[in-house]
């Protein structure tokens, strides 16, 4: 029963976001408010439905009701609940219900909040409308998550193991959150173009910025789950896969920095545009890789290409229209603000060239190979090292440059006394790599000139709060965001440089040492999860000969889906981990060992964390200001 | 147990899930390079290790023969140490591995006709971008003064 109901209330839901589309399109030329009003009740009615919609499907995974061939397909009856409903999105058709109900959710804030013009806000819902009713259209087509088996099997398929992990359960949400909410911004970009309001990027900045910090977090959720699951200890692998999301990351960063300045001073005010429908075609784009299968034709995914055909057209749609539409309204607008070279105009103009450039390198190198193969049949591998060779540089270039933003006015800042306060942090990148280079080995000009770099991130982040000393919390929220990045290039550069690795196969009792530490290998147990076995290790850190703690590395055999996983096990002083994997058992009894020191790694994602916590911090001073009219007090301007 | 790892695989790329360049094969199978393989010279041994990062396990999702646990990684790493063995130098071996396999197994693309764009494309949009927002800053400054 409760497929069909979800079937009905999907059905339901694209029938309302037909109505917020029509409605909210009309809204934005009407003297009279009522299509204002019906669009935006119809956004409130559409996201119940699509509530709905995505109740049922998880109540038939958490009743593993079988007779829904999603469910068969892709969860077990021994599966632990919380996997039984982080399964809902562990599959094509779930995560795409997903993405529709983040949309939905997006959809809601809009016209709940009601920021902006009253045909800003319509035109914005319009377009989330039109999305959406595309989206659905998409999912009852191509990839129907409530189609029914008859008959039922007694048993599902299980989910592959890999996903049965509290990181990855959050991964995908946290990730969605960010991605479609990019289309919040879009849908404002979009409405600001036919309305031909000037204030949109005010009324759209909370929802780049709840974006923004959605996609920081999945990120870094992403790596931080890869790094402890996958076994071999790396964070960032340059995949298609990662590269898809990283590329909106970019562009929405560039977006909140530009649109700061079309706010504050009127300036990049079409750039700004441009950038909201660029973040968010990123994220199409994204969609698109991920989802059609062009990634891995060897996987034989593109089974059903219609799946794939169905989304280039309306991802062609998407972006094309709004591009289009870009074309003819964009002139129209009045632009050209005045500033001097040395301002925070400049400056974030800067941010945003190297940004862009970040973000085509990052393009060239996931999509490439594909055109190329397409074209003439060659086959590249576009790898880490590209990327060392093409996005460090730029990345490494925005990095300098990004203290000086802060300490510049608006309209006409000062240059000189921008580096003479800057001075100490200058000190302070020259103590870090002074440090680095006469303590620690191996000596790299890479590590050194990044820690010098984060040393500057940082000491810059300081120096601009105790500027601000008294102003309102969300006055620091640049630094704090800065600060994070220059802590993430801390973790990166100290584990890329000064990783130990052991790669061993030990028999119990027998000791081996992995950076500075000596471990001892006290053999293995085997133990019952809820619905895995598992080959247990206790290995022993020695101190002076004693064994001190134990790790506690797993290999584990899930018999519902027929696979193995091996579970690391980490131990963290903060600043260095230790990090142990168990792999397989040789014919001799001794088992394949592997163990990482991996120095400041931890860095990496508690610097995401800060970054993320930056934009918090900022989302918050938004929400508790007024959304239309500018804040007068001169704090508040140099705020961000 | 080869179609379910496939499928982890594919239900990796499904999640928009950083795959990394991952073992999601070797996982299970694990400890890629062990101990069975080393040279006890440890020149060589490093030689070895560096030249298996630069090349891509092909039956893998994106993870390099050195960390990969796939029959094949262990194929290519067999080859490279008797290459190295036979006195080969480090470009020799990169050689008769592209001659074997073709381009794509080297992890840095080559650079060619048909990759220049490649190359070239993050600086060509650096280029653009610095050229033009040098005639905005200079269009700006004219109506500030």
């Amino acid at each position: 029963m409760t497929g069909e109901l979800g079937q009905l209330a999907l059905c339901f839901a694209l029938a309302l976001s037909l109505v917020m589309a029509v409605a909210g399109l009309i809204g934005t030329r009407t003297e009279a408010n009522t299509a204002r009003r019906v669009a935006s009740s119809s956004a409130l009615g559409f996201l119940v439905f699509i509530v709905l919609a995505f109740a049922a499907l998880t109540y038939a995974f958490v009743t593993s009701d079988f007779s829904v061939a999603l469910v068969a397909g892709h969860s077990h009856t021994l599966k632990p609940l919380v996997y039984k409903i982080s399964g809902v999105w562990g599959n094509h058709e779930g995560s795409m219900l997903l993405w529709v109900l983040v949309l939905a959710l997006y959809a809601g804030m809009v016209a709940f909040l009601q920021r902006g013009g009253e045909r800003l806000t319509s035109g914005a819902l319009g377009v989330q409308g039109l999305l959406a009713a595309a989206f659905i259209l998409f999912i009852l087509f191509t990839s129907n998550p409530f189609l029914r088996l008859d008959p039922a099997p007694f048993e599902g398929a299980g989910l592959t193991p890999l996903l049965q992990d509290p990181g990855l359960a959050m991964h995908p949400p946290m990730l969605y959150a960010g991605y479609v909410g990019l289309s919040a911004s879009f849908s404002y970009a979009a409405a600001a173009l036919l309305v031909g309001e000037a204030g949109w990027a005010r009324a759209a900045r909370p929802f780049m910025l709840i974006a923004w910090i959605a996609l920081t977090c999945g990120i870094a959720l992403g790596s931080w789950w890869a790094y402890y699951e996958l076994g071999w200890g790396g964070f960032w692998g340059w995949d298609p896969v990662e590269n898809a999301s990283l590329m909106p990351w970019l562009i929405a960063t560039a977006l909140l920095h530009s649109a700061l300045a079309t706010e504050k001073s009127g300036a990049f005010r079409t750039w700004t545009l441009l950038l909201a429908i660029a973040g968010f075609s990123m994220s199409l784009i994204g969609t698109f890789l991920v989802r059609s299968g062009v990634l891995s034709s060897v996987h034989a995914f593109a089974s059903d290409p219609a799946r794939g055909f169905f989304i280039m057209v309306l991802i062609a749609l998407a972006i094309g229209g709004a591009l289009a539409l870009f074309a003819w309204r964009a002139p129209s607008l009045q632009g050209g603000a005045a500033f001097e070279p040395a301002s925070r105009e400049t400056a974030l103009l800067l941010n945003n060239v190297f940004l862009v450039a970040a973000c085509a390198c990052v393009f060239a190198g996931t999509l490439y190979p594909l055109i190329l193969d397409a074209l003439n049949g060659t086959k590249i591998t576009v790898g880490p090292p590209y990327y060392v060779i093409t996005f460090a540089p730029i990345f490494f270039a925005l990095m300098l440059l990004v203290p000086f933003g802060p300490q510049l006015g608006w309209k006409r800042g000062d240059l000189k006394a921008a580096w003479r306060s800057l001075y100490p942090a200058l000190g302070l990148a020259a103590i870090a790599a002074i440090v680095v280079l006469a303590i620690v080995a191996p000596r790299t000009i890479a590590a050194t000139g990044a820690f010098a770099v984060a040393a500057w991130l940082i000491g810059a982040s300081i120096i601009d709060v105790r500027k601000r000393k008294g102003a309102r919390a969300s006055a620091f929220a640049a630094a704090l965001a800065h600060a994070g990045l220059g802590i993430t290039l801390m973790g990166v550069a100290g584990t890329t440089a000064w990783r130990s690795e052991a790669i061993t196969v030990a028999a119990p009792g027998q000791s081996f040492t992995v950076g500075p530490y000596t471990l001892r290998f006290d053999g293995v147990s085997r133990v019952k999860g809820p619905n895995y076995i598992a080959d247990r290790a206790h290995i022993a850190v020695m101190n002076d000969g004693k064994p001190g703690a134990v790790l506690q590395p797993e290999h584990r055999l899930y018999p519902a889906e027929g696979q193995d996983m091996s579970d690391t096990a980490i131990r963290t002083t903060g600043l260095r981990d230790l990090y142990l994997a168990l792999g397989d058992e040789r014919d001799d009894g001794r088992f394949a060992l592997r163990a990482y020191v991996s120095p400041l790694a931890p860095l990496i994602w508690i610097g995401g964390l800060i970054m993320a916590l930056g934009g918090m911090l900022s989302l918050w001073g938004r929400l508790r200001a007024p959304a239309r009219e500018p804040v007068a007090p001169a704090v508040a301007q140099a705020a961000e | 147990m080869k179609t379910c790892r496939m499928k982890a695989v594919l239900a990796l790329l499904l999640l928009l899930v950083p795959t990394l360049a991952a073992p999601v094969f070797s996982n299970a199978a694990s400890a890629a390079a062990t101990a069975a393989d080393t040279f006890s010279d440890p020149a060589m041994e490093a030689r070895a290790r560096n030249l298996q990062r630069q090349f891509r396990c092909l039956v893998c999702a994106g993870e390099n023969v050195d960390e990969s646990g796939s029959p094949f990684s262990a194929d290519v790493r067999r080859l490279i140490r008797e290459q190295i063995a036979a006195g080969q130098s480090d470009a020799q071996v990169q050689d008769f591995l592209v001659a074997r396999y073709g381009d794509v197994i080297l992890m840095k693309p080559p650079v060619q006709p048909d990759t220049w764009l490649l190359w070239l494309a993050p600086f060509l949009v650096l280029g653009a971008g610095g050229a033009v927002a040098w005639v905005v800053v200079k269009k700006a400054a004219a109506r500030s003064a």
